[in-house]
């Protein structure tokens, strides 16, 4: 019987493995290269051991310990450095592989009919699933032993082979949770936005809620799956319980998604289903609305994710300014400028954060148009009376308009949360401008999805890459000084930094007016080319 | 008056020619079937009629107007029925009907819901849930509760059940009654041999024939059988084929033209019985489809 429901399992993962042939190994190369591009620079920056202590103290504040998490700091190492400042950050990413992987092919196959096909063959009900879990299960030991033994290559002394071992399988692990997160959630919920949605919300909070845990009580924080990688503390004691556990809690929800999928029907889910509305309200009946409405649960949820996030970056404010209260040596080598308060140094780079993170909303909200075109769906539109230009320009001004909203709750959160914990208070012109500065390098790269869409349409996802490098080479380029053009390749690199920066125009409006041409250059593509469904 | 005129239509994808100087008209006040077998260019060409895809070469007009560049003016006045029809998941039956009806203009409640009785959809379930029919039923009821002058069904029925697909045909034929002209694609040949006035078959990108089906009868055989009192032989006469010898007599089939000669010859052998049938558009479909095939193996024609 138990037989029955997994016969084939093999020649699905096969399948599935064959599928992702491509996808798969660049996730790993991605993940892998920024892995192993970071120590050797470190290596280079901080020769001596009195360098590294020296940064270890600039990192020793709650600022970062949310960013980061907890770290070596007594003993910077080169690779306690790595493991501080890069293995959170590279987890999440891993999660987010490991999430997408699953969903992929568990609800969006169900969804589009794929696994009505392959269960009508002789194959196990549980086989899918579970050919999906394995396949997971190959990626997140390929991504480990990568990353293990590719750290270990560099040959760094205090990067030894058992801390690497760790660090990949801490990845590794991350990998395979947030996948068991997702196969649950592929059963709870009835549609593949959901599943993405809810497990992407579950990575989110967990990130959310170690960094606020790690900076107000460490021992809560054990409920953040997240917080267990950085309590590894991987190249210092390398504690493997925490991934141990990992590992078990991941085979408890490969376990609680095999149970779900055989209690249910296909293509049925356990969350409520909402029973649908016999008439389209008025809202609805335009492109801009129904662009709108497919979109609505996202939008919302970004939203509220935005506000938490400089919420939860502005409520450690106040720790921030008594530490430095308390440490007057710090103080005076940080504040070089009088002008500038302390806890202000921090926000450009909690700004890169913040408005790299505001921009995948707006380029989802982009996509979304390709996306539609590659379901055959932009037909029934482009088969009445709307026009090309009506209907790229309806998905055009939801972006732009939601790139806008996220930035600005990201910043309102981060000033009222940041002027409730202060002393003294936080100016909202200031920290509201500081945030919009980057709206123009946001519209660049929604310039940049426009003109894929008109003219390259099948690399339009590309974006996602040169967001990522934006994000890894700003964030590490405040760490680190890279060359300066190497920043300068992503839109984002030419803000000014206010408050630290002086604030100049010139370089924000240089880049609406590229992000402007993009546009009307995508438009000029898109009325002019064939609409392709797959 | 012609309406809708296709004049030498061809749409490469890459080095792919998928039509290959296509000639359509379809007239006003006429339902015009489009057939041929799957992957011939059906779809193809009706998503150039509606400015989905680009021309590479040729000239499509819709009433009078370039359906490339007019698309927005001539889309208020058509009704379309993509051939697969993907809907949206999480939306209901009712609102994508509701969306579909507004978008192109206009607006018909009353005829909304005698449709939506008429083909039984329940329009408050959410699209995931329904089959392909019932997405079928989804387009088809938008379609026909919208007032157009032109209504483009790409294989409209190949979801349907039998009883749909009558309900289908009502409805088609509803809309010619008031005068409205229809271009009917298919591979389903009964429907179009039921609905149509003229058709046009198109088989590797190229209309191969087009024309009324009296007119297209012309170049078909008919079938006949025969029981005579003395055999016949009928090895000497010109255009006829397939002889073979059955229990009920001697069947064979005639070329539409010779069909004359081969009466009068038949009848010397006292004729005991004699059956006809018409040849059917599938008979007219074979042949074609015969015919390139033989014309592949010496290596002449072909879309490719
Ligand atoms: N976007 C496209 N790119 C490449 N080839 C295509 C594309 N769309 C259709 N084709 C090809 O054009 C031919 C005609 O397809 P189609 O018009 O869908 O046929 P039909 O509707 O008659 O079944 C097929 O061989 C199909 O593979
Ligand atoms: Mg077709």
């Amino acid at each position: 019987m138990a037989k029955n429901l997994i016969a084939k399992t093999g020649h699905l993962t096969r399948f599935i493995l064959r599928l992702d042939s491509i996808k798969i190994p660049l996730w790993l190369v991605g993940l892998t290269f920024f892995t192993l591009i970071v120590p050797p620079a470190f290596v280079g920056l901080f020769d001596s051991q009195q360098e590294r202590d020296a940064m270890a103290e600039t990192m020793a504040n709650p600022a970062m310990t949310a960013m980061v998490g907890p770290g070596d700091l007594g003993n910077y190492t080169i690779g306690a450095m790595t493991a501080h400042q890069m293995l959170l950050m590279t987890a999440v990413v891993a999660g987010l592989m490991g999430i997408l992987l699953v969903c992929r092919h568990t609800r969006a196959d169900e969804e589009d009919g794929r696994v009505e096909m392959v269960r009508s063959l002789p194959v196990g009900r549980l086989a899918y699933l579970n050919a999906t879990i394995i396949t997971l299960v190959f990626a997140s030991i390929a991504l480990a032993a990568i990353n293990a033994f590719g750290l270990y290559a560099l040959g760094i002394e205090s990067m030894d082979f058992e801390g690497s071992l760790l660090y990949g399988i801490a990845l590794g692990a991350t990998t395979l949770f947030f996948g068991g997160v997702a196969a649950v959630f592929a059963q709870l919920s009835d549609s593949s936005r959901g599943t993405t949605g809810y497990s992407i919300a579950i990575l989110l909070v967990a990130y959310l809620f170690r960094a606020i845990t790690d900076v107000s009580y460490e021992a809560l924080s054990w409920i953040s799956p997240l917080a267990w990688v950085t309590k590894a503390e991987v190249y210092s004691t390398n504690n493997w319980w925490p991934i141990l556990l990992m590992i078990g809690a991941s085979i408890v929800l490969f376990i609680i998604a095999n149970y779900l999928n055989s209690i249910r029907d296909l293509e049925s889910g356990f969350l409520p289903a909402k029973p649908g509305k016999r008439y389209a309200s008025a809202f609805l009946q335009s492109p801009t609305g129904l662009a709108l409405r497919l979109q609505r649960t996202g939008i919302i949820s970004w939203a509220i994710g935005m506000y938490v996030l400089g919420a939860s970056y502005g409520s450690v404010f106040g720790d921030l300014e008594s530490f430095f209260e308390g440490n007057e040596m710090l103080g005076q080598m940080l504040n070089g400028d009088d002008d500038v308060s302390l806890v202000e140094q921090f926000i450009p780079m909690l700004m890169i954060v913040i408005s790299l993170l505001a921009t995948i909303p707006p380029i989802m909200a982009i996509n979304k148009l390709r996306g539609e075109e590659k379901k055959g769906r932009l037909d029934h539109l482009l088969g009445r009376a709307v026009s090309r230009t009506h209907l790229m320009g309806s998905y055009l001004a939801i972006s732009v308009v939601n790139g806008f909203v996220m930035l600005s709750l990201a910043a309102i959160g981060l000033w009222s949360a940041g002027a409730a914990v202060m002393e003294e208070g936080l100016q909202f012109g200031m920290i509201y401008g500081a945030a919009m500065a980057y709206y123009p390098a946001m519209l660049v790269m929604i310039g940049i999805v426009v003109f894929m869409i008109g003219f390259i349409p099948k690399a339009t996802s590309f974006i996602w890459l040169y967001v990522l490098y934006s994000f890894f080479v700003l964030y590490l380029g405040g760490l680190f000084q890279f060359s300066e053009w190497i920043g300068k390749i992503s839109p984002f690199g030419h803000v000014p930094q206010a408050p630290i920066e002086e604030f100049t125009w010139g370089p924000l409006i240089v880049l609406s007016a590229l992000a402007i041409v993009l546009m009307i250059v995508g438009f000029i593509g898109f009325n002019k080319r064939d609409i392709e469904s797959s | 008056m012609s309406l809708l005129q296709v004049t030498n239509l061809t749409k490469k994808f890459g080095k792919f020619t998928a039509l290959d100087g296509v000639n359509l008209e379809v007239n006003s006040g006429e339902i015009f079937g489009f057939i041929g077998p799957n992957g011939a260019g059906k779809s193809t060409t009706i998503r150039v009629l509606l400015g989905i895809l680009k021309a590479t070469e040729g000239e499509v007009k819709i009433f009078g107007k370039d359906a490339w560049n007019d698309a927005v003016e001539i889309h208020k006045r058509v009704a379309y029925v993509p051939g697969d029809v993907n809907l949206w998941p999480n939306l209901t039956g009712g609102e994508v009907i509701d969306l579909f009806v507004k978008l192109r203009g206009g607006n018909n409640k009353s005829k909304r819901e005698e449709l939506i009785k008429k083909f039984d959809l329940d329009p408050t379930k959410k699209c995931r849930t329904y089959s392909k029919g019932n997405r079928q039923k989804v387009a088809l009821i938008a379609a026909f509760s919208s007032d157009a002058d032109l209504y483009i069904l790409d294989e409209p029925t190949s979801g349907l059940d039998p009883l749909m697909e009558k309900i289908f045909q009502e409805c088609v034929i509803e809309v010619k009654k008031e005068g409205k002209s229809v271009l009917l694609s298919s591979h389903i040949l009964s429907e179009v041999e039921k609905l149509c006035d003229r058709v046009g078959i198109i088989r590797e990108g190229r209309i191969i024939e087009s024309g009324s089906l009296t007119e297209l009868r012309h170049l078909t055989r008919t079938q006949m059988l025969v029981q005579t009192k003395e055999p016949v032989n009928l090895k000497e006469l010109k255009g006829i084929h397939e002889i073979e010898e059955t229990e009920q007599g001697l069947s064979f089939q005639v070329d539409t033209e010779e069909l004359d000669n081969a009466i009068k010859h038949i009848s010397q052998f006292g004729v005991l019985k004699l059956e006809s049938s018409p040849p059917t558009l599938e008979d007219l479909f074979m042949r074609h489809y015969e015919g390139t095939e033989k014309a592949h193996d010496t290596g002449v024609g072909g879309g490719k």
